[in-house]
């Protein structure tokens, strides 16, 4: 135990196991994936925002409802009902189509937004995303939105993404967007979450 | 007291096609409009599919006000202003749901679905002697009917009754709200509602669904996008013909009307859809013959309900919550008898056109926010709205009852219609001054 070449460094953390930096690693790169997707977003750069989704991907955003305590499992509308989005990787690259025409008039001049992340963890007990694999992983959105000269939104909620890893790269194949409203507050959804 | 100047008829001159912006962000005739206006039209509750058992209810909004719509146990529908007799308390604050009575959080007060009072705490007690709880159930609309799914109700008893108020518009329903065959097959909702608020006054949204067609421009975006059902292109089937119908009692129509010999479009985003479409039109030919080809394509029911009749298919609730603002609710429909893959395309083709984060709805919402705004200011009201396509240009027509104006020529003439009626409200004291036939213009 004497011929390590830094036994200064071992005797700091001595009780971090192999799974444990494996969980480390994984959930940095995670963390990474996202700061990269916000600023791809809240710096315009739509188009390379799409490439974070893989072909297959559904973007989904379903509604709230007020229910009993009894049917409190239901105050998230199902996938079959109506949602305020529900997009494949076709339509959603249709929207940014529609941003890059420069007359889609809810979006021209363009918003200001920002993208906060936060309370990311994997949902999953594993610690490794080999090629292929999928996992769930949970986070919340704060989203600034302002435009034009007072006018703003804030949007809050949770996101469940399912991130799988291809070509070595994490990609969201499937992304559920759980807003904290009933009523939807702004007057349009014209921002990614 | 009418706090305006003059009459309502004064800010609406249809004849020369110039209407006041005091009638779009006005507070006092924001006020106005509630009791002369939403108290006493026949306004759109919900629909039948919402309630279909017997204790379902739907919690939905009339003017400004939540009610009740309810299925009760002997399977009769019922709407109810949702506010308990005794101190105010909503008695129901879930969206939906079903239940054996509605029971006041504040003093517990309960409500059968029918309305009655049925549980008053410490009734025996409190009460010497005992009030008659018969008087004091849930306040409920004067008058109400279904016509193709649809629910409709009225405060005004002295309404005449929904048919009379469509008048010719009743052709719009049975052509635009029935199955896509044209039969009494019927239609269900797609599922929950689209709520959502947004910075205008709701006549903007209500005339623009009469019949503005000249505010397709605003939509270039998406149609440049194409996100239609036919090969992607554009957002909408090819609506043929255009031919704008507008009706006495307010309501107006833009109708697309095709030729009963030319097949339908195809959808190929979807085999299944295109095969049930191709064999509605062929089974709605056989019911309408030749007028199959004859149907609403948006339209509104005067003041606030408005509806998508072909493809897509929604109805949408302009709900008044002041001047600037309005909550708006928009659900979707399908034939009943649609197998599940054609409700699952229709759906996602539905939720990309419409709502907030429809790629048609977004642009109409950000035309009206700033239409809205720039209209408040002092020196802004003095210069009125201009709504002269059209004049002069309206006919009638031996294909649809009402006033009509048909393509090449674009026209205003269904938000003319809808402001002059508005301002028949405004200024009428009673529905006897009101009856189609009774207004003099």
């Amino acid at each position: 135990m004497n011929n390590d070449a830094n036994p200064k460094l071992d005797m700091e953390i001595p009780s971090v196991s192999k799974s444990r930096l494996a969980y480390l690693s994984l959930i940095r790169e995670v963390e990474d994936f996202y700061y990269y997707e916000a600023d791809l977003l809240d710096e315009r750069h739509y188009e390379q925002w799409l490439d974070t989704f893989t072909a297959d991907a559904i973007y989904w955003m379903p509604m709230r409802k007020n229910v009993p305590w009894e049917d409190r499992d239901r105050d998230i509308t199902s996938e079959d009902d109506i949602a305020w989005v529900y997009d494949d990787k076709e339509i959603l690259t249709k929207r940014v189509k529609q941003l890059l025409t420069g007359i889609h008039w809810a979006e021209e001049p363009l918003s200001r937004v920002s993208h906060l992340i936060t309370n990311v963890h994997l949902a999953e007990q594993r610690f490794s995303l080999n090629e292929g694999e999928q996992m769930l992983i949970k986070s919340r959105f704060f989203v600034y939105r302002n435009r034009l000269e007072t006018e703003t939104d804030v949007l809050v909620g949770r996101r469940e993404d399912f991130l799988r890893r291809e070509n070595g790269n994490l990609r969201v194949c499937r992304r559920k967007i759980i807003i904290e409203q009933s009523t939807f507050l702004a007057k349009n959804l014209t921002v990614f979450l | 007291m009418k706090s305006f100047n003059g009459s309502a008829l004064k800010l609406v001159n249809g004849i020369a096609g110039e209407i006041s912006r005091e009638i779009f962000v006005n507070k006092d005739i924001y006020q106005e409009e509630q009791s002369q206006v939403f108290a006493r039209a026949w306004l759109y509750v919900g629909h039948e599919s919402q309630v279909k058992n017997p204790g379902d209810y739907f919690v939905s909004k009339m003017g400004e006000e939540s009610v009740i719509l309810t299925r009760d146990r002997e399977s009769k529908l019922h709407v109810f202003l949702n506010t308990c007799r005794h101190r105010g308390m909503k008695v129901c604050r879930y969206d939906e749901g079903n239940t054996r009575n509605f029971t006041c959080p504040y003093h517990g007060w309960s409500f059968s679905t029918d309305g009655k009072l049925i549980g008053v705490q410490d009734y025996q007690a409190a009460y010497q002697p005992p009030f008659n709880r018969e008087e004091w159930g849930l306040i409920e609309v004067a008058k109400m009917t279904v016509i193709q799914g649809t629910v409709w109700a009225t405060w005004d008893k002295n309404a005449p009754e929904f048919n009379e108020y469509l008048g010719d518009a009743r052709h719009a329903f049975d052509t635009g709200l029935c199955a896509w065959d044209g039969s009494d097959a019927g239609t269900e909702l797609l599922g929950s509602v689209q709520k959502w608020i947004i910075p205008s006054n709701w006549k903007f949204v209500a005339e623009n669904f009469s019949g503005d067609i000249l505010h397709a421009i605003s939509h270039r975006s998406v149609d440049m996008v194409g996100i239609g059902p036919k090969n992607g292109e554009g957002r909408r089937d090819d609506p043929g013909r255009i031919v704008l119908v507008a009706h006495e009692g307010g309501h107006g129509f833009v109708y697309g009307v095709k030729p009963t010999d030319v097949p339908r479009d195809d959808y190929s985003g979807s085999a299944a859809t295109s095969e049930y479409f191709q064999d509605c039109w062929q089974r709605r030919i056989k019911n309408q013959g030749k007028r199959a080809g004859i149907s609403p394509l948006v339209g509104t029911v005067f003041p606030n309900m408005s509806f998508h009749g072909q493809q897509p298919r929604t109805i949408l609730v302009a709900h008044p919550r002041g001047p600037m603002q309005t909550e708006m609710w928009r659900v979707y429909f399908v034939d009943k008898a649609a197998p599940a893959e054609v409700k699952q395309y229709l759906r996602n083709y539905y939720m990309r056109y419409s709502g907030p984060a429809g790629m048609t709805e977004q642009d109409d919402m950000e035309n009206w926010n700033y239409a809205s705004a720039a209209s408040e200011g002092t020196i802004a009201r003095r210069h009125p709205y201009h709504y002269k396509a059209g004049l002069g240009a309206e006919k009638r027509s031996d294909m649809l009852a009402g006033l009509v104006t048909e393509s090449p020529i674009t026209s205003e003439q269904n938000p003319r219609v809808l402001y002059k009626r508005w301002a028949q409200y405004m200024d009428a004291k009673d529905w006897d001054g009101l009856r189609v036939g009774a207004v003099k213009a």
